[in-house]
C-alpha cells in the first residue's frame, strides 16, 4: 500500500562507463543484433506494404507473363513470413551473396564494391576540409568573443546551417559549371573517356566535396568557437595572462587542446549527418557512389540493393560512434581517472 | 491537510505557461521577433499564395519581372504563388510531423523515465534500447526506406520525418524525469499522499512540457529540411501537392540550360522559413527555461 505510493527513481543519472575492452566488446557484439533487428523490421514492413516483390524481381518480364503465372508466384511470395524472408536472406548473404540488384544489372555485391570507394573518397575528402575550415572559422570567432567577425562567423554558419545541401549543390553547378563554364556538371568522369584519370576525376570532384564540405562545416565551426571562447575564460588562461605568459603561448598550451577535444570526440558521432549529406550530394551531381544507389534503390524498389546498403549504413554508424567513445577516452586523460 | 488544499498548491506549480508573458517581455526583441515569425507562419497556413498557378507553355522560363516576382517555370506557371503554395505544404508537413513525433517521444519517455526503476529498469532498458537503434540509421536513410516500402504519399512523408525524429524527445523527457527525483515539490506531492499517476501527470509531464513545446518548436525546421529533401529526392509529395522540395527538384533540367531562377528563389524562401521558425523557437528558450 504504502509502496505504490512512493516514487522511486534512480539516484544514479549516468551509468559509470565500463572500461576500454569492455565497452569495445559490448558495442562489436550487439553491432550483429543491431543489424539484425533493422533487417527484420525492414522485411516486416516490406509485407505490410503496396511492395510488390514479385513485380519488383521480374521488371519489364512481367509484362510478357500471363496472370495465373503472376499470381502463382505472388502467392508462393506471400507463403513465405517475413521472418523465413529474412532468415533465407541472411543465409545466402552470410555466403557471400547479396542476391541481384534489379536497379543496377548486377550482383549486389558488385554493385557495392564499385561504388563505396567514390563515396568513401568524397566523404574523407569533405570531412578533412570541414574540420579545417570549421578550426579556422571557429578558433578565428572564438578567440574574438563579440567582435564582428565573431558576429559574421556566427550568422554565416547558422544561415549556412539553414541552407539544404541539394540547393546549395545546385546553385554550386549554376553558378561554375554551367555560367562561368569551369567545372563539369556532375559524373565523376568524362563521357566517351574510357579510362579514370586522376585530373579528370579532380575537377568533377571539386564542386561535391566543396558543397558536402560546406555542409558540415556549420557545425564542426561552432562547436570550435564555443570551445575555445570557453577554454579562453577558463582559469588556466587568466591564471597564465596574470603570470605574464604570452597570449600566443597561451592559445598553443592552454586553449587549442581543449578547443579541439569536443571536435575529435564528436567526429565519429557526425557519420549519419555525413551520409544524410551524401545522399543528397550524390544526387544532385550523379555521383557514382553508394549514396546516390540508395536512393535509386528506393525509386525502384529494388529490395535486395537497398538492404545490403542499409546494413552497410547502420555498421558505419555503429562504428563511428564507437571511434567516437574510443577516442574521447583517448584524448581526454580524466575520463579514464574519473572512471578507473 | 486535504487532498483539496494540496491540489491548489500543486495546481499553481504546474501550469506550464505560468509567467510566459513576463519572461517574453524580458526578452528584449523577443515579442517583435515572435510576433514577426507568428505573422509570416499564420499568413502561409492560411493559403497565401493559392492564387493563380494555371500552366500556359508560351510563358515558360521568363525570368523574375514586375508581373512575375519568382519569375515562371517550365510550365509557365508563376513560380512566386507555386513558392508560396509549396512552402505552405512544407509548413504544414513540418507541423505535423514535429507534434506527431513529439507525442511519441513523450510517450516513450515518459513511460522509460516512470519506469526505470521499476522491475530492474527492464522497460527502461528496452525502450532505450530501441532509441539507440533508430538513432543508428541516418534519419535520411531511414525516411527513404520508409518512404520507398509505403509507397510516396502526404502520408508516408509525414510518417517517415515523425518515426525518425522522436528520439530527441524521448531523452529530453526521461532525462528530466530521472532528474525530477527528491525534488521538492515532488516528495511534497508524495508526502501529502498523492498516487504516481497524480505525480506523473500533474507534476512531472507538467514540469517537462514547457520544454517539450520548445523541443517541438525547434524540430519544425528539421522536419521541413527532412520533407524537401525527400521530395527533392523524388520520394516525397506528389507533383499536385507540391512542397519547395518538389520545385527544386524539378528545376534541375533549367539550371543545367541555364535558367537560375526556378532553383534559386524557391530554394531562398525555404532557407528564410527555416530560419524565421528557428529564431522563433529560440526566443522562445528563455520562456521554456526560466521556470526550473
Amino acid at each position: 500500500m504504502d509502496d505504490r505510493r512512493r516514487v522511486r527513481l534512480p539516484t544514479r543519472l549516468h551509468p559509470a562507463r565500463p572500461p576500454l575492452t569492455g565497452l569495445l566488446v559490448g558495442r562489436l557484439l550487439l553491432l550483429p543484433v543491431l543489424v539484425a533487428v533493422v533487417t527484420l523490421v525492414m522485411f516486416a514492413l516490406a509485407q505490410r506494404t503496396p511492395f510488390d516483390p514479385v513485380l519488383a524481381t521480374l521488371g519489364e518480364r512481367a509484362l510478357t507473363m500471363d496472370g495465373p503465372t503472376l499470381e502463382a508466384m505472388r502467392d508462393r511470395a506471400s507463403d513465405t513470413g517475413a521472418v523465413q524472408q529474412w532468415a533465407a536472406w541472411w543465409g545466402n548473404a552470410l555466403q557471400g551473396d547479396l542476391g541481384v540488384s534489379s536497379s543496377q544489372r548486377s550482383p549486389v555485391s558488385t554493385v557495392i564494391a564499385q561504388r563505396l570507394p567514390w563515396t568513401l573518397g568524397l566523404m574523407s575528402a569533405a570531412l578533412v576540409l570541414a574540420v579545417l575550415g570549421g578550426v579556422l572559422v571557429g578558433g578565428l570567432a572564438g578567440t574574438r568573443p563579440g567582435s564582428w567577425a565573431d558576429r559574421a562567423v556566427g550568422g554565416g554558419l547558422l544561415a549556412t546551417q539553414a541552407a539544404p545541401p541539394f540547393w546549395v549543390g545546385l546553385v554550386a553547378v549554376w553558378v561554375f559549371a554551367v555560367w562561368l563554364g569551369w567545372l563539369p556538371t556532375g559524373g565523376a568522369t568524362s563521357p566517351g573517356s574510357g579510362s579514370v584519370e586522376a585530373l579528370d576525376v579532380l575537377r568533377h570532384a571539386v564542386l561535391p566535396v566543396l558543397v558536402l564540405a560546406l555542409s558540415q562545416l556549420p557545425w564542426f565551426g561552432l562547436v570550435v568557437r564555443d570551445a575555445t571562447r570557453d577554454a579562453l575564460a577558463g582559469v588556466p588562461v587568466r591564471a597564465g595572462w596574470a603570470r605574464g605568459i604570452p597570449t600566443a603561448r597561451l592559445l598553443r598550451q592552454h586553449a587549442v587542446r581543449p578547443a579541439l577535444l569536443p571536435l575529435v570526440t564528436v567526429l565519429g558521432v557526425r557519420v549519419p549527418e555525413l551520409i544524410t549529406g551524401a545522399v543528397l550530394v550524390e544526387t544532385v551531381f550523379s555521383w557514382p557512389g553508394v549514396a546516390s544507389a540508395t536512393v535509386d534503390s528506393a525509386l525502384r524498389l529494388d529490395f535486395p540493393l537497398l538492404a545490403a546498403l542499409t546494413v552497410l549504413t547502420t555498421v558505419l554508424v555503429v562504428l563511428g560512434n564507437l571511434a567516437a567513445d574510443v577516442a574521447y577516452r583517448v584524448v581526454d586523460p580524466r575520463v579514464g581517472r574519473r572512471d578507473g | 491537510m486535504t487532498a483539496e488544499g494540496w491540489r491548489e498548491v500543486a495546481g499553481a506549480r504546474s501550469r506550464p505557461w505560468a509567467g510566459t508573458r513576463h519572461a517574453v517581455a524580458r526578452g528584449g526583441s523577443g515579442p517583435w521577433w515572435v510576433a514577426l515569425g507568428g505573422v509570416v507562419v499564420v499568413v502561409l497556413l492560411l493559403g497565401a499564395g493559392a492564387a493563380d498557378q494555371r500552366a500556359d507553355f508560351e510563358q515558360a522560363f521568363l525570368p523574375p519581372s514586375a508581373e512575375h516576382p519568382f519569375g515562371t517555370d517550365q510550365a509557365g506557371r508563376d513560380l512566386l504563388a507555386r513558392s508560396l503554395a509549396g512552402a505552405r505544404v512544407s509548413l504544414l508537413v513540418g507541423l505535423v510531423a514535429a507534434l506527431v513525433s513529439s507525442v511519441v517521444g513523450v510517450v516513450v519517455g515518459g513511460l522509460a523515465g516512470s519506469l526505470a526503476s521499476r522491475a530492474g529498469g527492464v522497460v527502461d532498458g528496452v525502450l532505450m534500447r530501441v532509441v539507440d537503434a533508430v538513432n543508428a540509421l541516418p534519419h535520411l536513410v531511414l525516411g527513404i526506406v520508409i518512404v520507398a516500402l509505403l509507397g510516396p504519399s502526404l502520408g508516408s512523408v509525414i510518417l517517415s520525418v515523425a518515426l525518425t525524429h522522436w528520439t530527441t524527445t524521448a531523452r529530453l523527457v526521461r532525462a528530466e524525469l530521472l532528474a525530477l527525483e527528491g525534488v521538492g515539490f515532488v516528495e511534497a506531492a508524495v508526502g501529502a499522499g498523492a498516487g504516481r499517476w497524480w505525480v506523473l501527470s500533474r507534476h512531472l509531464l507538467a514540469h517537462v512540457m514547457g520544454r517539450v513545446v520548445l523541443a517541438t518548436v525547434l524540430m519544425v525546421p528539421h522536419a521541413i529540411m527532412h520533407e524537401s529533401a525527400l521530395s527533392f529526392l523524388g520520394l516525397g509529395l506528389p507533383d499536385d501537392q507540391a512542397s519547395l522540395g518538389t520545385i527544386i527538384e524539378q528545376s534541375r533540367t533549367a539550371v543545367l540550360a541555364g535558367h537560375w531562377w526556378p532553383a534559386v528563389l524557391p530554394g531562398l524562401l525555404l532557407v528564410a522559413l527555416s530560419l524565421v521558425v528557428f529564431v522563433l523557437g529560440e526566443r522562445l528558450r528563455p520562456v521554456s527555461w526560466g521556470r526550473s
